[in-house]
């Protein structure tokens, strides 16, 4: 189908894009598109200006700042994931993001878009979550700083008001830990049914910090933090892991439709869990 | 504002540059086969999953990537150089090795995938120019084919990659003297 005619705008400046978000009632920010295009294509929804953010320099791109690793909104799937600071710094990140659709999807969906868009399928709004991320965002009064923990409001839902903007997100740089993305779906390209996003690190044969956020098992992704407390301190064994794992859906509110029912996401969620934390051991 | 207004777009397709005035809500696929009449590039779903519509489209690095056309407007590609599965020949019309490789492998059936298969194989290969069978199946995952089964198009995208690698190593050693 064809999408409901709309305005368009490009501005050159994200003060321009948030005035223009502001002036109208009915306004949408336009990333790359992927998720948005075709939600407008199935008239799902109808706004009355697309304000694109492709035409605003700075927006993309990754950068060292003194002990954070910052990302630009705008900066692709693809380019997330090959970036050799990303692969460096946030492996977690890069890892998760090359898992998002495939080829096409990665070279114009972006890392803000995504986390803009809330998906509670999506990939990077619980790697994001797993590493405490901060999301800089950018409203008629000036830039303020949004825990990722505050970010994901409910389904499709974010703290982002109608007039602001995602500029960049924000990650500690800490090294020594180690990482991996673990996402379960049955075809060769498609959503995850459940996701587990794992930082963990060690000191001889003791887990001695875990980070663990599961991506659809309810509306926002969630973090585990019991699971992380049993983690921290245990021996760094097969047998310890899943003995930690067994309560990581505890506060979960997994759907049930037609791809898994609440129950198998529950059970997925531990074994998936479990398999996470000893692949980032290296176990 | 109305909302009806026409944006101008500028974009090089296939080598040759079209300017003209779009409504904002034109998807790129409905431009290049409506306003340009490139009806090579085609249109199998609604939902953004087949990857039929799949043309390579010039970025901020200067690099074409794969995208898919119904998942772009028309106004996103202004300013940019658009190859679709028309402009992929050489201008003697010598077929591109992976249309070659299509060809004499039967990677096609009813056809109708082939324009966005050929062009996301071409666009793995820029980026791995030696892809393992499961690089290349994860590659085109983009793509759906519902005749083949898919072998023929990993045989012949494999056949391909030799023949390009093959063409890259002889001019290699001009390079290397320069
Ligand atoms: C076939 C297909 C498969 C996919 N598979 C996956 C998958 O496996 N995993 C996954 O995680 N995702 C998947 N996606 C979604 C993909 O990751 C999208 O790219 C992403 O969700 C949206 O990013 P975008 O830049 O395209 O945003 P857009 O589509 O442009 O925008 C999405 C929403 O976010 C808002 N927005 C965008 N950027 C900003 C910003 N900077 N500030 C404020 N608001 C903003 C927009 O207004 C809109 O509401 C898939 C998409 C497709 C089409
Ligand atoms: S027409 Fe199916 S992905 Fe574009
Ligand atoms: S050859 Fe018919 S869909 Fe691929």
């Amino acid at each position: 189908m064809i999408p409901v005619a709309f305005d368009y705008l490009k501005p050159s400046t994200v003060e321009e894009a948030v005035a223009a978000l502001g002036a109208s009632e009915d306004s949408k920010v336009l990333a790359g598109g992927q998720s948005l295009l075709p939600v407008l294509r199935l008239r799902l929804a109808a706004p009355a200006l697309l304000v694109d953010l492709g035409g605003v320099p700075g927006l993309s791109g990754v950068r060292v700042d003194g002990d954070t690793l910052v990302i630009g909104a705008m900066t692709t799937h693809a380019e997330v994931a090959s970036s050799d600071l990303v692969r460096r710094h946030a492996p977690l990140l890069a890892a998760a993001a090359a898992t998002v659709g495939d080829r096409q999807v990665r070279h114009r969906g972006t890392l803000g878009g995504s986390l803009a868009h809330a998906d509670p399928a999506a990939d990077l709004p619980a790697v994001a979550a797993a590493l405490d991320a901060t999301y800089v965002v950018q409203g008629p009064a000036g830039r303020r700083s949004v825990a990722a923990a505050d970010f994901a409001v409910d389904l499709f839902t974010t703290a982002l008001a109608p007039d602001e903007v995602l500029v960049e997100v924000r990650l500690s740089i800490v090294d020594g830990w180690s990482t991996h993305y673990e996402k379960f779906h049955r075809m060769a390209q498609a959503w995850a049914i459940v996701g587990v996003a794992v930082a963990v690190s060690r000191s001889d044969g003791t887990i001695s910090g875990a980070r663990v956020a599961l991506t659809n098992m309810g509306p926002v992704p969630h973090r585990a933090v019991e699971v992380e407390a049993a983690l921290t301190g245990a021996p760094a064994t097969a047998e310890a892991v899943a003995a930690a794992c067994v309560s990581v859906s505890a506060g979960t509110s997994p759907v049930d439709d037609l791809t898994a029912s609440a129950d198998y996401r529950r059970d997925l969620a531990r074994v998936l869990t479990g398999r996470a934390v000893c692949q980032a051991l290296g176990i | 504002m109305s909302s009806s207004h026409r944006v101008r777009v500028s974009v090089d397709v296939d080598g040759s540059r079209y300017v003209d005035d779009v409504e904002p809500r034109t998807l790129l696929v409905h431009h290049l086969r409506e306003r340009l009449g490139k009806i090579g590039t085609v249109i199998g779903c609604d939902t953004s999953n087949c990857g039929s519509c799949t043309v390579l489209m010039g970025s901020a690095d200067g690099e074409q990537h794969s995208v898919k056309s119904c998942s772009v407007l028309a106004v996103q590609a202004d300013g940019t150089a658009v190859t679709t599965i028309e402009g992929l020949a050489g201008p003697d019309g010598a077929l591109h090795a992976v249309q070659q490789a299509f060809h004499e492998l039967h990677a096609l059936q009813c056809g109708f995938c082939t324009p966005g298969m050929i062009l996301s194989a071409v666009d793995l290969l820029r980026e791995n120019p030696a892809p393992t069978e499961a690089e290349i199946r994860a590659g085109l995952s983009g793509n759906l084919c519902r005749c083949t089964g898919y072998q023929n198009i990993i045989r012949a995208v494999q056949s391909a990659a030799t023949a390009l690698r093959g063409a890259a190593a002889a001019v290699l050693p001009s390079e290397v003297t320069v």
